[in-house]
């Protein structure tokens, strides 16, 4: 099998012994043991599976990890400062106590982060479409809603969040 | 290295155990009442080279707090709630205490379980008093540490303070004095008074929020142990079916495929269902194989269940009465009597739990012993049926309790323990299985769908005369099949002066669970839609003909903890009428519905208002919740409860139902099985009562009243009556 070349929070990864059709969800989870991205689906239904590839939040359940070969992969593991700091989102989710089972957040959160980047000025409609994608089972929407206008606003009067 | 050198005193009256820590510290170990306490090395888990405590609380000489909260977490915030209670008696420094997962261990816990909103009613009390036993002793230390008499001092925020002097001393400073002094009886000792609480009540945000926001929290799914392998298992899509030959050799050839078998399994699906295992290097390469496995199924006594032919069955006997279970006073007269009659049929469907992190489980089988990693709400009886299965001791069995994604009632059940210790077993390495989410979702415990034929009558001044039903639901033998019955004290049965309640059990072939609620979560939605038929018949208002069905304050039967009292519940409805403007106008196409349950000790009235437009689009514009629980211990887990109860019951209500034919079910993954939005999610308020009443939980209660609430909203709105659910199927959209 080809050795694919990954950069995944800013590391480089030599990764043997996977078919370059392997999901890069699995990949992630199991071969560089970054267990943060979650499997809940499989086919794009849930979201709890997004990463960044290239900025863009991507499901990494139905994306060939031989497609992310050259491009930047983000998970959230790699979402906070080098130094730690939370992320705003990821602040903002702790400040609104938005996690039951949790299990969906992380996807949440990436997913958040990559709209937010793109458009910082995102209307709640916009931010409403743009969440749709990702489910919450324990039904924490309101709290996820909450907490995402925060950290917009955070990062609106920190000038940006580029 | 180090181990608890002295047990500074056993309490044999009590059921308390203080160590002192060879390094410094106290430990507290408290035992369940009239277990046998444990011994020394008991306490010292094999192989552990740190100490390790295995009771409740460590006080270690830095300060840092250490509590085990022994009940399974699977976002229902348990692992918060109960260390929250021992700090509060405690008087902890809460920025101090550390929260870990307590190991499986009964004899000394208890039953460490998550179901029945159980966790804080059962565990309030126990926990007050093991923290008021730690506080009470760190207190005695510092009197002597001073020199003053001990009701000089008082505890709080981590230290023990003398006023008179201005002196203090932090708890990591006392431990291990405190460890060394006699232990007061913890039935008797000094609890705080409510009023004096510094913690409980408040807003505390979740022990694991920074690990779930930085993907660092270890969820079942998550657990890796050094040469695991992954587990795929696939099982008959018809349930009870075995397997007749498979491709076994052709699986096995498959890249990273390690090795693939069959189980016969025990004939059960609620201990080992028959299938074929696979074991492979990856969990891609395990549930690709399984994509790909080809087998021929015996199905001879395999379920044959269908959906539309229940559906039938159930129409069929509408005009049946059933097998009478439930009665009072006398309904046929009553009806007789009435001035009107209203006859209505209801039917709802199956639902699945659909947790959002799939079934999985991780075990290890060497030198006659299994180690099994588990997400279950009930890892006790998962602990037993792993033994059964694999036919060893049951202390051959060490479960771990790990952090699971959603539970619901789908992880009572503990299926998947029995195969992944089987499959572990069979393969000789530890192993992590995975059922994909369509296996997931056709291999559930489903809450059983149910059908109702009702008749109620209203008398000349617009009273509710005679109420008759035939509940058309599952079950063999005169036993109702797991989850699918309705019991005699729910409202407004229990309250009704004339009633008869009649039965008619379906066989069925399809696993019924425990679903949130169970027994409250479609019946609420009956009883109180017709309900609200009858008031709208009537031309009353609903709250004024809730509150006069439910009279004087009082208790009504049975005379346990499953027991209404009638004026907690008219609380909730007064509150909600008056928070959600109950009464005032709407404009054209909108409703405002409200309905009222009791269960799990908790009383909710949920009062929704919606619209609907020309073309059926539905929209939950708002919904407000009131609840009487007692004293609330975490404000903010609390109302998360409730938030996540009524999305929950609007997903279900509006999108869900699992429907089967020939035994198999037909909905697969999120696409034919929906889970609402967050665009649709509605604007929620949540109000609490906090009545004297001893604290009971929120798993459940928030949940049953929001389906009727909605459709005695859309009645309101349209004067549609919804009778058959889920709202999609009737043209509802979202
Ligand atoms: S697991 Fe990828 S979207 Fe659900
Ligand atoms: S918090 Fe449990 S699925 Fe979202």
């Amino acid at each position: 099998m080809p050795t694919l070349l990954l950069q995944v929070n800013g590391q480089k990864h030599e990764v043997t012994d996977v078919a370059p059709d392997t999901p890069l969800l699995w990949v992630l989870r199991d071969t560089l043991k970054l267990t943060g991205t979650k499997f809940g689906c499989g086919i794009e239904q849930c979201g709890v599976c997004t990463v960044h590839v290239d900025g863009v939040a991507t499901r990494s359940c139905n994306y060939p990890v031989s497609q992310a070969v050259g491009k930047q992969v983000v998970t959230i593991e790699g979402l906070a400062g080098k130094d730690g700091t939370l992320h705003p989102l990821q602040q903002a989710w702790i400040d609104h106590d938005v996690a039951q089972c949790g299990y969906c957040q992380p996807g949440q959160i990436m997913q958040a982060a990559a709209l937010l980047q793109r458009n910082p000025q995102a209307t709640e409609a916009e931010l409403m479409r743009g969440m749709s994608g990702n489910l919450c089972r324990c039904g924490t929407y309101k709290r996820i809603r909450d907490a995402i206008t925060s950290a917009q606003a955070q990062l609106q009067s920190k000038g940006g969040a580029s | 290295m180090s181990s608890p050198d002295t047990h500074a005193l056993l309490d044999r009256r009590g059921f308390l155990r203080v160590a002192a820590l060879a390094g410094g510290g106290l430990s507290l170990a408290f035992l369940i009442d009239g277990s046998p306490l444990l011994a020394a090395d008991e306490a010292k888990p094999a192989g552990a080279e740190n100490f390790r405590p295995n009771g409740y609380l460590t006080i270690s000489p830095d300060g840092t707090v250490t509590i085990l909260s022994k009940n399974p977490d699977l976002g229902q915030g348990i692992k918060t709630t109960l260390p929250l209670i021992i700090a509060e008696e405690l008087c902890a420094d809460w920025k101090r205490v550390v929260v870990e997962q307590a190991p499986l261990n009964p004899a000394l816990y208890g039953w460490q379980g998550a179901g029945g909103s159980t966790s804080v009613p059962s565990n309030y009390d126990n926990m007050r008093r093991a923290g008021a036993v730690a506080r009470t002793l760190l207190v005695s230390a510092a009197a002597a540490e001073f020199g003053v008499p001990e009701s000089e001092c008082r505890a709080e925020s981590g230290e023990v303070i003398h006023d008179i002097t201005g002196r203090r001393l932090g708890f990591g400073a006392l431990a291990s004095k405190a460890a060394t002094l006699p232990v007061p009886d913890a039935k008797t000792v000094v609890l705080k008074d409510r009023k004096d609480f510094s913690l409980l009540g408040r807003r505390v945000g979740g022990v694991d929020n920074k690990a779930v926001v930085t993907g660092a929290l270890c969820y079942g799914i998550d657990v890796s142990l050094p040469g695991i392998l992954y587990a795929a298992f696939v099982r008959c899509p018809a349930f009870g079916g075995k397997v007749k030959a498979a491709n076994l050799d052709a699986l096995r050839a498959r890249p990273g495929v390690r090795k693939v078998f069959i189980v016969e399994g025990t004939g059960r699906d609620d201990e080992l269902a028959a299938g074929v295992a696979i074991v492979a290097d990856s969990t891609h390469l395990a549930l690709s194989a399984a994509d790909e496995a080809e087998i021929t199924w015996d199905e001879d006594k395999a379920c044959k269940d269908s959906w539309s032919g229940f559906a039938a069955k159930a129409a069929a006997l509408s005009g049946e009465a059933g097998k009478e279970y439930q009665k009072s006073g006398d309904a046929k007269a009553a009806l007789a009597s009435a001035a009107k009659i209203i006859e209505a049929s209801y039917t709802y469907p199956f639902v699945a739990h659909a947790t959002m992190e799939p079934q999985n489980c991780t075990a290890h089988f060497s030198e006659g012993g299994l180690e099994i990693w588990t997400t279950s709400q009930n890892p006790g009886s998962g602990q037993d049926l792993v033994a059964k299965v694999l036919g060893i001791a049951k202390d051959k069995v060490r479960v771990h309790i790990i952090r699971g994604g959603g539970g619901f009632g789908r992880r009572l059940m503990n299926d998947y323990m029995a195969e992944a210790a089987f499959i572990a077993r069979e393969a000789g390495v530890p192993i992590k299985l995975i059922h994909s989410r369509e296996s997931d979702m056709t291999h559930d415990f489903y809450r059983a769908g149910g059908f109702h034929h009702l008749r109620g009558g209203i008398d000349g001044k617009g009273r509710l005369s005679g109420w008759t039903q035939h509940f058309v639901t599952f079950g063999q033998g005169g036993k109702d099949s797991r989850g699918a019955g309705m019991g005699a004290e729910l409202f407004p049965l229990v309250v009704l002066p004339d009633r008869s309640v009649g039965k008619t059990l379906l066989p069925l072939g399809v696993p019924t669970g425990y679903w949130r609620a169970p027994g409250s979560c479609a019946t609420a939605w009956v009883l109180e839609s017709f309900l609200h038929e009858l008031s709208a018949a009537a031309g009353r208002d609903h709250v004024e003909f809730l509150l006069e069905l439910l009279g004087e304050p009082r208790w009504l039967p049975p005379a346990n903890s499953g027991a209404l009292h009638t004026g907690r519940s008219a609380g909730v409805i007064r509150l909600a009428a008056q928070k959600s403007g109950w009464g005032t106008p709407l404009p054209a196409g909108r409703g405002r519905g409200i309905a009222f349950h009791f269960c799990h000790q908790g009383y909710f009235a949920i009062v929704a208002e919606v619209t609907v437009g020309a073309d059926r689009k539905l929209s939950v514009d708002r919904v407000v919740a009131v609840g009487d629980v007692g004293p609330i211990m975490n404000r903010s887990g609390a109302e998360n409860q409730v938030e996540g109860s009524i999305v929950d019951g609007l997903s279900t209500l509006w999108l869900q139902a699992i429907t089967f034919e020939e035994g198999r079910v037909q909905e697969t993954n999120f696409q034919d099985y929906g889970l609402l939005r967050m665009a649709k999610a509605p604007r929620i308020e949540t109000h609490f009562i906090e009545s004297e009443y001893p604290p009971t939980g929120l798993g459940e209660p928030a949940l049953p009243p929001l389906t009727p609430a909605v459709c005695n909203a859309i009645f309101a709105a349209t004067g549609e009556r919804v009778r058959t659910l889920p709202l999609v199927k009737a043209g509802f959209k979202a």
